[in-house]
């Protein structure tokens, strides 16, 4: 069983935190407690919401009284998978030309690469999903090569654009609205990770697994006149990725 | 032409909002919803709507809006507020009415709601609710999001909102007694969750101070000035999920509370969580009102949640006929449907 402890936050919620790092094996953790929770169904549960080493449960203490959710999540600890559950792998479109990546020679010069490195590196990983939060359907992806791994700018952005694609210590992101942002811009995707319409989605999951294929300014823009007619469909590529150990 | 309410001016921020978007947190998705919720019920249950009905949030200073309906019924809980009923868009003068209470307005006649006062946060409800598609189960306006509510929006001159009902019910108009809407001495808050990431004196202190709720405030989150409050361990921390009424504290040492826009996700120290009893209150807290915190433990802040759903179960009993007094009144209220008879748990998100 992983060493854990709850805290309250407030009189609504807790979290069950399992430690106070980035690491592949808390997110394990975290993820298969909000499974299980979300499974058992509990009268009282109104939602869970899994971050990079701790889990959000939000519950109504007027039906769930706080000492039995603790009771119930002590329980559900007991054998608690130590392994990733299979996610869906993605391939999504990045693209980094200079002229969307505006921090990638910046980039370059702060890591001692050329800009061709930078982007050599950084799709050369399968990052990791740990989780979704900040903006609607935003994907916290890691983990970005130890050689591209910068602190964020000293005076972040008051706005970036949909789409941008940026790297910030060991994430990396698709910011699915335009925002202010701290992070280093390196291209961009004509990926909506955040579908709007009537019946909104977030495309990724925490524990799927995704790649950047890295495309032409040309191609960008024809897949980004397609995604804003709606016919830009992206896929898993395959069901289920096996399990690392 | 179907029934609508025409928005002829926004006031500074008119958004359509209820009870919340739970249960999409996961996906990055705020619960949004009233940021008084208290007032919203009541609103809704003057004008014979379930409480959980979307209405109008207004923030500092009110729209005016021009009735094309035959005529609606309205209600208007909340702030103090100067509210008119023209007789029609070109008219300066009108009937001066007072708020806590329903109102018929008839097609043509325009209600112009001045500056408020005593708080941030006045609700128009309108009795059948407004015609506009819930997404993801709510019609709250989330604005960064840009979509629930009237096209993911605050509300522009020009906006033209559909109604459920082309006319209003015959009945008498109502008002709300005895609702306490005061501004609390103190917001109870509960310590923690990252209560290791300060000393025991700067979380004393941090209950002892008095803060100010300053410029830059919103729906998002409440900014405070008073005291700095610094910081044991840093001020970063591994993103975690935030609950309603979280009070982080980034590197200058001035503290936000979190409410009803809040990101689910974040990555600065919370020194305490406001207590779900006072969130409502802590809602309508305007700009420059001062602020100052008092722990409680949870089974304390949870024995004054259930009071204040005992509280809003009561509202129907506060309602009475403009004109007649609060005794044996239920009767009546029954046969008008003001109140509702059972209060669904699972729409107590506060």
């Amino acid at each position: 069983m992983p060493d854990y402890r709850v805290l309250n936050a407030g009189d609504t919620a807790i979290v069950v935190e399992f430690g106070e790092s980035i690491d592949r094996r808390l997110s394990t953790w975290v993820l298969a407690l909000a499974r299980r929770l979300d499974e058992a169904r509990l009268d009282g549960l109104v939602e869970t919401v899994p971050t990079f080493r701790s889990l959000l449960v939000h519950y109504d203490p007027l039906i769930l009284p706080t000492a039995s959710l603790a009771a119930r999540i002590a329980e559900l600890m007991q054998g608690l998978p130590v392994t990733e559950q299979g996610g869906r792998l993605w391939r999504l479109p990045a693209c980094y030309d200079p002229s969307l990546g505006l921090d990638l020679a910046d980039v370059a010069a702060r890591t001692g690469l050329s800009p061709a490195q930078v982007i050599e590196r950084h799709c050369a990983v399968t990052y990791y999903v740990y989780m979704l939060g900040f903006l609607p359907g935003q994907a916290y992806m890691g983990d970005v090569p130890a050689e591209l791994a910068l602190a964020r700018r000293e005076s972040p952005r008051l706005k970036i654009p949909a789409g941008s694609l940026a790297i910030a210590g060991a994430m990396t992101c698709i910011f699915p609205l335009e925002t202010p942002c701290g992070w280093h811009l390196i291209g961009r995707s004509p990926v909506a990770l955040w579908e709007r319409g009537p019946r909104p989605r977030a495309l990724l999951a925490p524990g799927d697994q995704v790649g950047f294929a890295p495309v032409s300014l040309r191609e960008y823009e024809r897949l980004l006149v397609k995604a804003a007619d709606g016919t830009l469909e992206i896929f898993p590529m395959d069901e289920a990725v096996e399990a690392a150990a | 032409m179907s029934a609508a309410l025409r928005i002829l001016a926004p006031g500074l921020l008119t958004t359509v909002q209820d009870l919340g978007r739970p249960g999409y947190q996961s996906l990055g998705i705020p619960v949004s919803g009233g940021l008084d919720p208290v007032s919203l019920r009541a609103a809704n249950a003057l004008v014979g709507n379930n409480q959980d009905a979307g209405a109008l949030e207004v923030a500092y200073v009110g729209p005016t809006i021009a009735v094309e309906a035959d005529d609606v019924r309205l209600s208007f809980v909340g702030a103090q507020a100067a509210i008119d009923i023209l007789p029609d868009a070109a008219a300066t003068t009108g009937e001066r009415i007072a708020t806590m209470r329903s109102i018929r307005v008839r097609r043509g006649e325009v209600i112009r709601i001045g500056s408020l006062s005593g708080g941030a946060v006045l609700y128009v409800a309108v009795e059948g609710g407004f015609d506009i598609p819930p997404v993801l189960g709510s019609v709250s306006t989330y604005l960064r999001g840009g979509f629930g509510g009237w096209q993911g929006r605050a509300l522009v001159a020009g906006d033209r909102l559909p109604l459920r009902r082309s006319a209003a019910s015959a009945r008498d108009e109502c008002r709300i007694e005895g609702l306490d809407l005061r501004a609390p001495a103190r917001v109870r808050a509960i310590a923690g969750p990252q209560k290791d990431y300060f000393s025991e004196n700067e979380i004393a202190s941090f209950f002892a101070g008095q803060y100010t709720v300053c410029a830059g405030s919103d729906r998002m989150g409440m900014r405070l000035q008073g005291r700095r409050v610094d910081h044991a361990r840093g001020y970063n921390i591994t993103s975690d999920g935030i609950a309603a009424g979280s009070i982080q504290v980034p590197g200058n040492g001035q503290p936000i509370i979190l409410l009803a826009d809040r990101q689910t996700t974040g990555g600065y120290p919370k020194i305490a969580t406001v207590i779900s009893a006072d969130l409502p209150a802590l809602g309508r807290l305007p700009m420059g009102a001062t602020i100052a915190f008092e722990q409680v433990t949870v089974e304390a802040a949870q024995a004054l949640r259930r009071d204040l759903f005992a509280e809003i179960e009561r509202i129907g009993e506060k309602i009475v006929p403009i004109g007649h007094a609060a005794t044996d009144m239920a009767p009546m209220l029954l046969d008008h449907n003001l109140i509702s008879g059972v209060v669904d748990a699972h729409n107590w998100t506060l």
